[in-house]
């Protein structure tokens, strides 16, 4: 099994904490000086950003992954606005990560994980936007011997305003590319944006109604052979012995092979022929130590936690515990949250092909540098001998982010058939045994009220697993996986937005053998269901109207309260539902955007939900697109509605049981709520899109259906508890 | 080998006969817009036209195709005029990733083929393909704005 982004040499490649999360702390100086640096066509590159073709197209580089997000419209919007461009010939390109090392990381993070693609990047497209357009307009004064600063810039023309003299981007690029660049460009107020904040349509779906676009399972390379492959169904097995003669002669088998020490894989001329051969192979496992651990023995790993003496803290104010002894009333909950799968609808796969001078990757990954990474660790070449070409994600969700294990396995294979080109793709039964799950987590909540119903202390123990620990654990804290802590942190991205007297919200770290990964929304999925229900519990228990209980603790947390009053007021809260249509409420900081959600459902039978409405608000500080936040809003509920009804992997025998849709289900059309979307970009700061309102979803849903029936619901999936969603 | 007629076009394919539709179209035609997602004719990924219905060609036997009228999303549009799904598509920019949707696509033509006014709950019934994105939202848009179109 694979489960870790290769180490880097430092020597030869420096791209350090950026493989798996943390920003871009690098300057980014982009190499200028005399000679033109040129795009494949010859064009020249005004900035690292900006391809200018004679015919004045526009070429903006995009460094992050497009998975369906919309970052690739997103961050050429961002780039498009400083560059005054014509935004109907503005086209995009991924530089490749060979370049970009080559280039001293002049693209800065590839990673397209945490709903970052936007919010770490803006300064510095812009920035490079912005550069482009006084070189393009210094080159166009030049020629004409006037000052700059009588040249403006609107739609890719340039004008010298006092003669009315006009020139193209086009014209200029060449000029433009030769000049030096300004230090540090002046961006735009936001009050003059014209681009940003509009809902211009994504530059990527054409493709995608005609089946052109490529995807990686779609690459085409000649001479190209198919693979497929099964690792160890025991995470952490191995190999022990199989039997290649048996498969050999079997229509268009040309190899078999093993894969590092856990996997073995057939190479044919069709990926069915591989398919049916790896189906008739035996292979003998060694299953190791795993094989015994099961969904019960972990959740007893993760009950101990709940009560043991260490745990990490997360967040603490005034003493919980004493306030808990001297309650008036004290509330309690156990909560549970288990393994899911990704599910992304494009199975894993890779293209790589190998000779000893070269290795070259084909691959659909979230982070073009991991992906290199893995490929030079494979391949045991130094970066100049290695490249990878992003292709086309189809979905992603986090899991072809930390890890490029795909990606290695290619690389493994391709290095034994050396000058052929080898796809891999995986099966799907492949894909859900091999996820890197969302994490496993249980969590208990002490709630303490005072004689008024006051809310004077809240102790939340959380007890699971760590995703830092499994992919950068030099990222850990002491020991402290920090990232466990979102949305209820103290301040930051994610923090929390109640003020309560007496709090404490700690960890006891549970590791499993089954590897976790960053999945859509990632901790605060859980936490989330957690905080907001118990919330919940703790008004009714204090006897008030969940809304009102929520809003005493939230004056200091303004922008927190401004979406969840957002949602109430246009759902209707504290005025009548239609008949048999009960409310639940969310909120939480998710991804630096504030989002919360009201949600409509009736239950039918005590066991069939329908969910008539959500509404749903996001403050993302700047929005950049609406049109496509309203989307991403929509989806995101898709996701994490499937979530909480559907979704669970369960362990047994060391292995993850579930192996297809048949028994891991995920909404369908009939299942979809009217999703109203509210918009209200306070302005200031660049939040998340693609994750943030994902965990408001389940916690106003079990909190109507709280509403609705009196029950509370405390683990999921909801399937367990025989209620399915209609 | 297999006589197969995609999209106007009759040709021999070089397959077992067992070979699923699905790997005859992406592997020995050549046409990759019909996706792999399950295999086992859950999620509607691979949905093509057998005869103007909507089939699941990821568990369909390639010689059960033969004989028929195979039309895949590539042959979806008319002398390169967009069909009235992926024009309603276009408009209401449904696609997030986009991997589901050739299926969803082929799915809703056949559709309104024999409904050519769908109500919600024909739409509930009968569009059953899993779009793991969430595009089900613009998906219901686009199927009402295509059927008035």
């Amino acid at each position: 099994m694979i489960t870790k982004t290769p180490n880097l040499n430092r020597r030869s490649f420096v791209i350090g904490s950026a493989t798996v999360g943390a920003g871009l702390a690098l300057g980014l100086k982009i190499p200028f000086g005399a000679s033109v640096v040129r795009a494949q066509d010859g064009s020249p590159e005004v900035t690292a950003w900006v391809v200018i073709r004679p015919d004045d197209t526009v070429v903006i580089r995009i460094a992050r992954s497009e998975m369906g997000q919309g970052t690739l419209t997103g961050l050429a919007q961002l780039v498009a606005e400083e560059l005054e461009c014509d935004w109907s010939k503005v086209k995009t390109e991924y530089p490749t990560p060979g370049q970009s090392v080559k280039r001293k990381r002049v693209w800065g993070d590839f990673s397209t994980g945490g709903s970052r693609g936007i919010r770490d990047s803006h300064q510095y497209v812009r920035e490079g936007g912005a550069t482009a357009r006084i070189m393009l307009i210094q080159a166009a004064a030049n020629t004409w011997n006037v000052p700059a600063s009588e040249c403006s810039a609107v739609n890719s023309v340039i004008t010298h305003r006092p003669s009315g003299r006009k020139t193209t981007y086009g014209k200029v690029a060449e000029a433009a590319a030769k000049l030096t660049p300004p230090e540090k460009p002046a961006l735009k107020d936001p009050t003059e944006w014209k681009l940003i904040g509009k809902s211009v349509k994504r530059l990527d779906t054409m493709d995608k109604l005609s089946g052109a676009q490529v995807y990686g399972t779609d690459l085409k390379l000649p001479g190209m052979l198919n693979a497929t492959i099964k690792d160890c169904p025991v995470f952490g097995g191995k190999v022990k012995s199989y039997e290649a003669a048996k498969v050999t002669g079997m229509p268009g088998v040309r190899h078999v092979v093993k894969v590092g020490d856990s996997a073995v894989a057939v190479v044919a001329d069709t990926w069915w022929q591989a398919k049916t051969a790896l189906d008739a192979l035996p292979i003998v496992w060694d299953e190791g130590p795993n094989a015994t651990v099961s969904s019960a023995t972990i959740a007893e790993m993760l009950k101990e936690g709940l009560s043991a003496e260490q745990a990490f803290v997360g967040n603490q104010n005034g003493d919980a515990k004493a306030a808990i002894a001297s309650a008036a009333k004290k509330i309690e909950a156990v909560y549970a949250y288990p393994f899911q799968n990704h599910a992304p609808m494009e199975p894993m796969n890779a293209t790589a092909k190998y000779t000893p001078d070269r290795c070259e990757v084909w691959g659909p990954t979230q982070n073009g540098e991991a992906a290199f990474a893995a490929t030079m660790a494979a391949s045991g070449l130094p970066a100049d001998k290695c490249e990878v070409y992003k292709v086309h994600l189809g979905g992603g969700f986090g899991r072809r982010v930390a890890y490029q294990d795909y990606i290695t396995q290619a690389v493994l294979i391709a290095k034994q058939i050396p000058g052929t080109p080898v796809k891999l793709l995986w099966t799907r039964e492949e894909d859900m045994l091999h996820g890197r799950y969302h994490p496993v987590m249980q969590c208990k909540l002490v709630g303490a009220l005072d004689g008024s119903n006051n809310l004077t202390g809240l102790h939340m123990r959380l007890s699971g697993q760590s995703i830092l620990s499994a992919v950068r654990p030099e990222a850990l804290q002491q020991g402290k996986d920090p990232l466990v802590f979102q949305g209820l942190n103290p301040g930051g991205d994610f923090a929390i937005g109640y003020s309560v007297p007496n709090l404490l919200i700690d960890h006891a770290m549970r590791n499993t053998h089954v590897p976790p990964g960053f999945w859509r929304g990632v901790n605060i999925n859980q936490n989330a269901i957690f905080l907001e229900c118990f919330m919940d519990e703790m008004a009714h228990a204090a006897g008030q109207d969940p809304l009102e209980f929520r809003r005493k603790l939230m004056s200091k947390h303004p922008k927190h309260l401004a979406v969840l009053n957002a949602v109430a007021d246009r759902a209707g809260w504290g005025k009548p539902a239609p008949r048999g249509v009960y409310r639940g409420l969310a909120q939480m900081m998710s991804f630096a955007s504030y989002v919360a959600a009201c949600a409509e459902i009736s239950v039918s039978s005590g066991d069939k939900v329908k969910i008539h409405r959500i509404v749903a608000a996001t403050d993302p500080g700047y929005a950049v697109n609406p049109g496509q936040i309203e989307r991403q809003v929509a989806g995101s509920f898709v996701y994490g509605l499937s979530a909480l009804f559907m979704e669970e992997c369960t362990v047994k025998d060391g292995h993850i049981e579930q192996t297809n849709f048949n028994v891991y289900d995920s909404m369908r059309i009939a299942q979809m709520p009217k999703v109203e979307t509210i918009i209200m970009p306070s302005g200031g700061f660049w939040g998340g899109v693609g994750e943030p309102t994902i965990c408001v979803a389940a916690p106003a849903v079990l909190n109507a259906f709280f509403a609705a029936t009196g029950k509370r619901l405390r683990t999921v999936p909801l399937k367990n508890h025989g209620i399915t969603l209609v | 080998m297999a006589r197969l007629t995609i999209n106007g076009k009759t040709l021999e394919v070089n397959v077992n006969p067992s070979t699923p539709l699905l790997w005859a179209i992406r592997e020995q035609v050549g046409l990759t817009g019909t996706k792999y997602g399950c295999g086992i004719a859950q999620c509607g990924a691979c949905t093509v036209h057998l005869d103007g219905a909507a089939v699941r060609s990821c568990v369909m036997p390639v010689a059960a195709a033969e004989g028929k009228r195979i039309t895949t999303i590539e042959g979806l549009a008319s002398g390169g005029v967009l069909h009235k799904v992926q024009k309603a598509w276009l408009d209401k920019e449904v696609p997030q990733c986009g991997y589901c949707q050739s299926g969803m696509i082929m799915a809703v033509a056949a559709l309104l083929k024999d409904t050519p006014k769908p109500s919600d709950a024909e739409i509930d019934a009968r569009i059953t393909n899993i779009c793991r994105c969430g595009t089900f939202q613009q998906v219901r848009e686009a199927i009402h704005a295509a059927a008035k179109a």
